[in-house]
C-alpha cells in the first residue's frame, strides 16, 4: 500500500494524539464531570451523582483560600531562589567551564539518578537536629537554641528550590550557551563595560532560558505536595496536599476535582500573563 | 589613562608585537604603522596572524610582548570599551534582541551622546537603508546586515575602524559591489580603516596600502601596484596573483641591468628589481607579461626558446597557455585575444619573450611553492 506524502505528518502525529487523548483529554473530561457531582443521599462513602453543582467550586475555593495562597507564595519563592542560584551556575558552565563543561552538566542532572522522594527525605535529615546546618547556625547565633528548621515554611521552600533546580539550570544553560560570543565582544567594542554588557546583551539574550526555566520550576512547584508533606507541618499545607487528602483520605472526589480545576486555571492565567509580560514571542 | 584613550587620535603604531599561545607565536615581532585616514589591508592566508593582530588592536586580546600606540597614547592594555576603535565583525555580530535602530544607537547611548536619533538616521541614509530602522537583524539579508554592522561602527566616528573579513559571508557579486561601496564610504567619512582579509582581489580593490602577512610576520608592505609589480618574496609573488619563478644565476652587470643565466639562456633585468642576496636567484615574470610566438619569428626583449605548448585554455578575454620548457619547467602564459591571430595549438613549438623591466628577482634560497597552496576562496579563518 502506498501512503500519500501529504498524509505522512498526520500518521506521525497519530501515536502522540492517541496517547494524549486517552491519558489526558479523557481523564480531564472525567474530572470536569466529577467536579460538579454531589453525594448520593443515603448512599455509601464515595458514591456521587451528577447534579451540576457549580457551587462545589466556590466552596472548594473559599474553604482552601489559605492553601491556594501558600502554594503560589511558596512556588514563587522557590522559583526566585532557583533562578538566583541557577543563573550564575548556568553562566559559569556556559562560558567559564572549558573542558569541565560536560562533567558539570552531568552533575546538574545527577540528582535524577536517585528518587525524588528519597532526596526529599534526605533534606529532612539535612535540616534536622542531627544535621550539620542547625548546630552550625545555632553556634553562629543566627538562629536561637529553640528554633528548628524542619516542619517550617523555610524547609518546604528549600526542598522545592533544590528539587526543581535542574529544571531551571538546563534551559538557562541552553540559552546562554547559544549566545554568539561575538555579540558580547561587540558590546565591549561599542563602549559597554562588563556590567552593562551583562545587563544589555547577556540577560536579554538569555530571556528564553529564563522564561522556560521559571515556567518549568513554577508550574510543578505550585502543584507540588511532596515537599510540604515531608518537610512541612499542618501550617505549611499547600493546595496539592489538600487535593491529595480529599482524594485518598476523605474520598471527596468532587471537591478534589474542583480544586484541581481551579489550580489548573490559576496557573494557566498566571503563566499567560507572565509570557505576555516577558514577551517571548519577540525573542529569537 | 582611560579618559585619554577614548579621545586619542593619530597614526596606529604597533611596536614589536608578539602574541604567543604556548610555544606557538600567532604574531611574531610585528612592527607596523598605519597612517591616519588610510585604508589599510592586512592580507594573508588562514592562520597567518592577521585576525589576532586585529583583535589586539581592538583590545580583545593582549599582546604577549610589545606595545600599541594610537597617536601618542599607549593603548596596549586599555580595555576594549575605553578605546576609540570600533569593529565590523566577521558575521556582523548584530544584537539579535535589538532593532536595527537600537543596534546602531548602542555605542552612542553607552557614551551618553545627546542627538542619538539624528545621528542614527544620518548613518542609515549613508548606508541607504533608512527604511529598516524598525526591523530586527534576523529579518535582514546578509548584505543588509553587513551594512548595518558597518553603520553601527562608523556612527561612533572612531579613530580607527577595524573590518574583520567583513565581506566573507556574501556571495561574489554582492562582495564586489560592497567593496566599491566600502571604499566610497571610507572616503566619505574620512576614517582610518584597517581591513583584514584573505582575498587578495578584495585587498587590492579597496586598500591604499596592503601588508601581506605570513606566519605571524609581515612579508611585504606597499601599494597594491607595488606589491604586484615588484614582489620581494616568493610568498607575495604567489599569493597576489600568479607568478612564473625560474631558477637563475647572476652572471654580471650591464650598466643598471643584471645579466642572468636561466638554464643556459641569457636575459637581463633592472638591478633595482632584484632582491637576491648572492648570485643564486629566481627570475619572476607574471603570466600576462609574457608574449608567445612561433619558433623562428623575430622577438624583442628577453627571450626563452625551445618551448612547446602543453595545454590551452580559452577563457574569452584571454587564452591561458601552459608552455613546457626544455629544462622541464611548465610556464603559465596569459595572452589577450585582441590581435585576431588564431590561438596556438597543443604541441606547437614556441618562443616566449618579455620586456626586461617586468622581471623581478627573488632570493635563490626561496621556497617557490610558498603561497601557492593557499586557496583564496576558502572560508574565513576563525
Amino acid at each position: 500500500m502506498k501512503i500519500g506524502k501529504a498524509r505522512v505528518p498526520y500518521l506521525l502525529l497519530l501515536p502522540g494524539f492517541a496517547f494524549l487523548f486517552t491519558f489526558f483529554i479523557l481523564p480531564i473530561l472525567n474530572l470536569a464531570q466529577t467536579s460538579t457531582q454531589t453525594p448520593v443521599k443515603g448512599g455509601d462513602t464515595g458514591e456521587y451523582e451528577q447534579t451540576f453543582a457549580f457551587s462545589n467550586y466556590i466552596n472548594a475555593f473559599v474553604d482552601n483560600k489559605e492553601q491556594f495562597g501558600r502554594s503560589f507564595v511558596y512556588a514563587t519563592l522557590a522559583t526566585i531562589l532557583a533562578l538566583a542560584i541557577a543563573y550564575p551556575l548556568a553562566y559559569a558552565i556556559a562560558f567559564k567551564s572549558g573542558k569541565f563543561k560536560n562533567i558539570l552538566l552531568v552533575l546538574v542532572v545527577a540528582p535524577f539518578f536517585t528518587s525524588f522522594l528519597l532526596r526529599t527525605v534526605a533534606w529532612k535529615q539535612i535540616l534536622g537536629e542531627e544535621g550539620f546546618i542547625v548546630p552550625t547556625l545555632r553556634s553562629l547565633h543566627i538562629i536561637s537554641e529553640q528554633t528548628t528548621l524542619t516542619s517550617t515554611a523555610f524547609a518546604v521552600v528549600a526542598g522545592m528550590t533544590y528539587n526543581f533546580l535542574p529544571f531551571m539550570t538546563l534551559p538557562l544553560y541552553a540559552s546562554l550557551e547559544r549566545i554568539d560570543p561575538r555579540t558580547i565582544e561587540a558590546s565591549g567594542d561599542l563602549y559597554a563595560n562588563g556590567l552593562t554588557t551583562f545587563r544589555r546583551v547577556t540577560v536579554p539574550l538569555s530571556m528564553p532560558g529564563v522564561v522556560a526555566g521559571t515556567l518549568l520550576t513554577f508550574i510543578p512547584a505550585a502543584g507540588d505536595y511532596v515537599n510540604a508533606a515531608i518537610l512541612g507541618s499542618p501550617n505549611t499545607k499547600m493546595i496539592g496536599n489538600v487535593i491529595e487528602s480529599r482524594y485518598f483520605k476523605i474520598v471527596d472526589y468532587p471537591t478534589a476535582a474542583a480544586l484541581s480545576f481551579t489550580l489548573m486555571a490559576a496557573i494557566l492565567i498566571l503563566v499567560t500573563l507572565y509570557i505576555r509580560k516577558a514577551g517571548t514571542e519577540e525573542l529569537v | 589613562m582611560s579618559n585619554d584613550a577614548i579621545s586619542a587620535r593619530g597614526d596606529l603604531r604597533l611596536t614589536r608585537i608578539t602574541k604567543s599561545y604556548g610555544d606557538f607565536n600567532a604574531v611574531d615581532d610585528l612592527t607596523l604603522t598605519i597612517p591616519k585616514g588610510s585604508f589599510f589591508a592586512l592580507l594573508g592566508p588562514s592562520g597567518c596572524g592577521k585576525t589576532t593582530t586585529l583583535r589586539m588592536v581592538a583590545g580583545l586580546e593582549e599582546p604577549t610582548v610589545g606595545s600599541i600606540h594610537l597617536g601618542d597614547t599607549d593603548i596596549t592594555t586599555t580595555r576594549p570599551y575605553q578605546r576609540p576603535i570600533n569593529t565590523v565583525f566577521q558575521n556582523y555580530a548584530l544584537f539579535p534582541h535589538l532593532t536595527i535602530f537600537e543596534n546602531i544607537a548602542f555605542g552612542l547611548r553607552r557614551r551618553g551622546i545627546k542627538d542619538v536619533k539624528e545621528q542614527v538616521d544620518k548613518v542609515l541614509s549613508l548606508v541607504e537603508l533608512p527604511h529598516l530602522a524598525g526591523r530586527k537583524p534576523t529579518q535582514l539579508s546578509g548584505g543588509q546586515q553587513q551594512r548595518i554592522a558597518l553603520a553601527r561602527a562608523i556612527v561612533n566616528r572612531p579613530a580607527l575602524l577595524l573590518l574583520d573579513e567583513p565581506l566573507g559571508a556574501l556571495d561574489l557579486k554582492l562582495r564586489r559591489q560592497m567593496q566599491i561601496e566600502l571604499k566610497w564610504i571610507q572616503r566619505e567619512v574620512g576614517l582610518t580603516f584597517v581591513h583584514v582579509t584573505h582575498d587578495q582581489e578584495e585587498a587590492m580593490t579597496m586598500a591604499d596600502t596592503i601588508a601581506v602577512m605570513n606566519e605571524g610576520r609581515i612579508e611585504q608592505m606597499g601599494s597594491p601596484a607595488d606589491l604586484y609589480d615588484d614582489p620581494e618574496t616568493a610568498f607575495v609573488a604567489n599569493f597576489l596573483g600568479q607568478s612564473n619563478l625560474i631558477k637563475g644565476k647572476i652572471e654580471g652587470n650591464d650598466g643598471d641591468n643584471l645579466v642572468i643565466d636561466l638554464f643556459g639562456q641569457k636575459i637581463s633585468m633592472p638591478k633595482k628589481r632584484s632582491h637576491a642576496v648572492d648570485n643564486s636567484m629566481y627570475a619572476g615574470i607574471r603570466p600576462e607579461k609574457f608574449r608567445i610566438s612561433r619558433t623562428g619569428t623575430p622577438t624583442r626583449g628577453n627571450t626563452l626558446t625551445g618551448g612547446h605548448i602543453e595545454d590551452v585554455s580559452y577563457i574569452g578575454v584571454s587564452t591561458q597557455y601552459v608552455v613546457a620548457m626544455p629544462w622541464g619547467q611548465e610556464l603559465m602564459v596569459f595572452e589577450q585575444n585582441d590581435d585576431g591571430v588564431a590561438p596556438f595549438d597543443k604541441g606547437d613549438e614556441v618562443v616566449i619573450s618579455w620586456e626586461p623591466t617586468f622581471t623581478f628577482g627573488l632570493r635563490g634560497d626561496e621556497d617557490i611553492e610558498a603561497g601557492t597552496e593557499v586557496n583564496p576562496e576558502e572560508p574565513a579563518e576563525e
